[in-house]
C-alpha cells in the first residue's frame, strides 16, 4: 500500500450531498477482474456527454465542460472537496480505486458513508471529517481563488493553506500508523494467527455449530 | 452483568484482541461470496501466495451479471456480454483453484447472494457474517452482525477469517404498534429512512425492534435489514425469537438433531437486555405509516403515496435544497406534482430487497385477474433463486404474471443495478422493488421508484403510481 504523509495539492470542488459509489464508478466499470484501469471512468455519467462502455477510448468521448474535474485548473486536482455523506452506497473498493487512479489522494468533506471511509485507507487515500462550516468555509474559498491548494499533514494531523488557518483533523491511530507506513493490513493480522487459532478453539466449545 | 444490546453481544463473542484506540480484531464466521468484487481479493491471495483461512466459512455465487433471460442450461456460454462472462468464468476458475463451495449459474440453487444465504441456512443467528457488498445488512434479520466490505477486506477475511473493526455506536429504531392492511416490510423501512436520512445511521449499527417489527415474517425482517445500508448503517440487526428459530430449522446447512436444540436454546439470548443503553433511540408509529414511493435519487427522497412531490423552495437547509432541485431536474418532476398522478414506463420487482416467495406472492395477490397497462412497456419479475422460482412456479404464480402480461425471468440482480442487459434507457420511469434510487443506477439516465412489490404490481396495472390499499 503506498503511504501518506504528507501532501500537498489543488482542490476540486464538487458541490454535492450524498455523492454515492455508483456515481464515483458506474456499474458497467465493474466487470473489470483487475485492480487498475478505472481512473478515466472516475464519476463517468457527470464526464463525459455520452455513455459510456468498457473498452472504449475513453480519450476520444466528449466531455461535459458543465462538470468540474473538466475544468482548469481542476483537472488537475489531487483533493476533493464534497458535502454531507460522501461514498454513500454501493461497498464497492472500485471507487476509491478510481479516484486514486483519477489523481486524488485525499477527500474532505463533512461526512463520509462507513464502507466507503473505510475502503479509502486500503489505497493509501485519506478520508478526512471536517466540520460543515469549515467545508463551506474552504468551497467559498476556491470560488474566490479557483486553483486553492491546501497542504496535508497526516503526521501533525493537519491542514494548511486556508489563509493563516491551521486545520486540525482526527484520525484512529491505528489507521494513522497504518497508512504513515504504508502497511499491509493482512501481514499485520496473521502477525496474530495464534490468537485467531486460539479463538477458534474456544468457539468450537461455545459454539461448536459454528464450525 | 451490565445490561446489553444485541449488538453488544454479537460484538463482544467475535473480539480475539483490541489495539489500544479500541480496534478491535474481529473473527469472520462467514464471508458469501460473488463475482464482481472477489476477482482481485482472489488476485491478492495468488500474488502473496496465501490460502484461504477456512474455506468452509465460504459460499460463493455469481449473481451481478448473469443474464435473467434464455435458459441456464447452458452455463456461462448464455452469457452474451463477454467482460460479464469472464468475470463469471473467473469466479468459477478462483473457486475451482481454491476449493470454495460455489452454486454455478446453471445450479438450481443460484441466486442472489443474500438470498440463497439465508435460503441455505449458511447463514444463522449469532453469526458474524461479511461479503463483498453492502446488501449484507440483509443477514441482520437473524441475529447476526452481518455488514458489507470492500474488496481488500475480502481478502483479508479470506486469509485471516478476520477483519480489523472500529465498534460502531447503538441505534435503537422501534416502531411501535401495528401497521394497518396493504402496509408492508418495504414501507417501514423506506418511512423509517425518510424520517432519519440517508445518513441517520451513519456510525451505528441499527437495531429494529417493536410490535410492527415483531409482527413481520423473517422475510420481511430481511427486506427491513436489507436496507440499513441506505439509511447509513453498515448492519441491521433483529432480536431472535421463534419465528427466526422455525425459519433456520431444517436448511441444508443449519445444524441438524441435538446440535440444532443446542444451539437454538443459545440464540434465544440474542436480543437486548432490559435497559441497556442506546446511543440513540427512534420511535415511529406503525400506524401512521402508509405505503410509500421515493421521488428523488437518494433513499430519504421518499413520501406516502397520497402525497405530492416536496418543493425545494420549502427547504431551510441549504444543500438539502440544492440536493432536492438536482434531483427533481434528473427526475423530471415538478414540485407540487401528485405521486399517483406520476406514469411509469417498467416495472421491476426483483433485487436482494424484495425477490422472496412472499414477495413473489404479494404482487400475484394484486394481479390475479388483471392485465398490466398498455403504456407499461415492460413489467418483469425476478426471482430471488432458482429455489424461490422453483416454489412460485409451484404455486402457479408464474401463470398469474404471465397471463397479466408480466415477463418471468431467470433468478439474479438483474435491473436493480444493471450489470447484466436488464437496464433503463435514458429517461424511462421504473416503478422498482429495489433498494436504490441513486442517477444511473438502473441505467443511465434511468429513474427510479422506490417501492413495494404489491405497490409495483399496481402500478404496473394502472400505469401510474396508486395506493394499493385502494386498489
Amino acid at each position: 500500500m503506498q503511504a501518506f504523509t504528507q501532501h500537498t495539492g489543488i482542490v476540486a470542488p464538487l458541490d454535492r450531498p450524498n455523492v454515492d459509489t455508483d456515481a464515483i464508478i458506474p456499474k458497467q466499470y465493474l466487470k473489470s477482474i483487475h485492480r487498475t484501469g478505472f481512473g478515466s471512468n472516475a464519476f463517468d455519467d457527470w464526464r463525459y456527454l455520452t455513455p459510456g462502455e468498457p473498452g472504449m477510448d475513453h480519450a476520444k468521448r466528449a466531455k461535459n465542460p458543465e462538470f468540474v474535474l473538466n475544468q482548469a485548473p481542476f483537472d488537475r486536482a489531487s483533493i476533493l472537496l464534497a458535502r454531507e455523506n460522501f461514498g454513500c452506497g454501493s461497498s464497492r473498493e472500485h471507487a476509491v480505486w478510481a479516484l486514486d487512479q483519477f489523481g486524488f489522494r485525499a477527500v474532505i468533506a463533512p461526512s463520509f458513508a462507513d464502507i466507503f471511509f473505510n475502503n479509502s485507507f486500503k489505497s493509501g487515500m485519506l478520508p478526512i471529517v471536517l466540520s460543515a462550516e469549515i467545508v463551506d468555509k474552504i468551497f467559498k474559498a476556491i470560488e474566490v481563488s479557483p486553483g486553492l491548494e491546501l497542504t496535508i499533514d497526516l503526521e501533525h494531523k493537519t491542514i494548511r493553506g486556508l489563509g493563516d488557518e491551521v486545520i486540525e483533523f482526527n484520525v484512529d491511530d491505528f489507521r494513522r500508523y497504518c497508512l504513515l507506513n504504508g502497511l499491509d493490513d493482512i501481514g499485520l493480522t496473521l502477525r496474530h494467527a495464534d490468537e485467531i487459532k486460539a479463538y477458534e478453539a474456544r468457539r468450537k466449545v461455545d459454539a461448536p455449530w459454528l464450525f | 452483568m451490565t445490561a446489553r444490546t444485541l449488538y453488544d453481544k454479537l460484538w463482544d463473542a467475535h473480539v480475539i484482541r483490541s489495539e489500544d484506540d479500541g480496534t478491535a480484531l474481529l473473527y469472520i464466521d462467514r464471508q458469501l461470496v460473488h463475482e464482481v468484487t472477489s476477482p482481485q481479493a482472489f488476485e491478492g491471495l495468488r500474488m502473496a501466495n496465501r490460502q484461504p483461512w477456512r474455506r468452509e466459512a465460504m459460499l460463493a455465487v455469481p449473481d451481478h451479471n448473469v443474464p435473467t433471460l434464455g435458459s441456464r442450461a447452458d452455463g456461462i456460454e448464455g452469457i452474451a456480454d463477454l467482460v460479464s462472462r469472464e468475470q463469471v468464468s473467473t469466479l468459477d476458475n478462483n473457486c475451482a483453484e481454491f476449493k470454495i463451495v460455489e452454486f454455478k449459474m446453471n445450479d438450481i440453487r443460484q441466486g442472489i447472494v443474500h438470498v440463497i444465504g439465508p435460503e441455505e441456512g449458511f447463514t444463522l443467528p449469532g453469526m458474524t457474517i461479511v461479503c463483498g457488498d453492502s446488501h449484507t445488512s440483509t443477514h441482520g434479520a437473524f441475529g447476526a452482525l452481518a455488514f458489507g466490505i470492500g474488496t481488500s477486506e475480502v481478502e483479508h477475511v479470506m486469509a485471516s477469517q478476520s477483519l480489523m473493526q472500529k465498534k460502531a455506536k447503538n441505534m435503537l429504531v422501534r416502531v411501535n404498534g401495528h401497521v394497518g392492511a396493504g402496509v408492508t416490510a418495504k414501507d417501514i423501512v423506506l418511512a423509517i429512512i425518510g424520517k432519519i436520512g440517508t445518513a441517520g445511521g451513519t456510525g451505528y449499527t441499527i437495531e429494529f425492534a417493536g410490535e410492527a417489527i415483531e409482527d413481520l415474517s423473517v422475510e420481511g425482517r430481511m427486506t427491513v435489514c436489507n436496507m440499513a445500508i441506505e439509511g447509513g448503517a453498515r448492519a441491521g440487526i433483529i432480536a431472535v425469537d421463534e419465528k427466526t428459530i422455525e425459519y433456520v430449522k431444517g436448511r441444508p446447512f443449519a445444524p441438524k438433531g441435538e446440535m440444532f436444540d443446542k444451539a437454538a436454546a443459545a440464540w434465544l439470548d440474542l436480543h437486548s437486555d432490559a435497559g441497556a443503553h442506546f446511543d440513540c433511540v427512534v420511535e415511529l408509529s406503525a400506524a401512521e405509516i402508509a405505503p410509500q414511493v421515493s421521488w428523488g435519487t437518494s433513499p430519504e427522497m421518499v413520501v406516502p403515496v397520497a402525497a405530492k412531490v416536496p418543493n425545494p423552495e420549502t427547504e431551510g437547509d441549504a444543500v438539502k435544497a440544492n440536493g432536492m432541485r438536482k434531483a427533481l431536474a434528473y427526475m423530471g418532476l415538478e414540485a407540487g406534482q401528485a405521486i399517483d398522478s406520476i406514469a411509469i414506463d417498467k416495472v421491476f420487482i426483483g433485487s436482494c430487497t424484495n425477490s422472496r416467495i412472499e414477495d413473489m406472492r404479494a404482487a400475484a395477490a394484486v394481479i390475479k385477474g388483471r392485465k398490466k397497462a398498455d403504456s407499461v412497456m415492460l413489467a418483469m419479475v425476478v426471482p430471488g433463486s432458482g429455489l424461490v422460482k422453483q416454489q412460485a412456479e409451484a404455486e402457479g404464480l408464474d401463470k398469474v404474471f404471465l397471463e397479466a402480461g408480466f415477463e418471468w425471468r431467470e433468478p439474479g440482480c438483474s435491473m436493480c443495478l444493471a450489470m447484466n442487459a436488464d437496464r433503463l434507457e435514458p429517461g424511462e420511469r421504473c416503478a422498482s422493488t429495489s433498494n436504490r434510487n441513486f442517477e444511473g443506477r438502473q441505467g443511465q439516465g434511468g429513474r427510479t421508484h422506490l417501492v413495494s412489490p404489491a405497490m409495483a404490481a399496481a402500478a404496473a396495472i394502472a400505469g401510474h403510481f396508486v395506493d394499493v390499499r385502494n386498489f
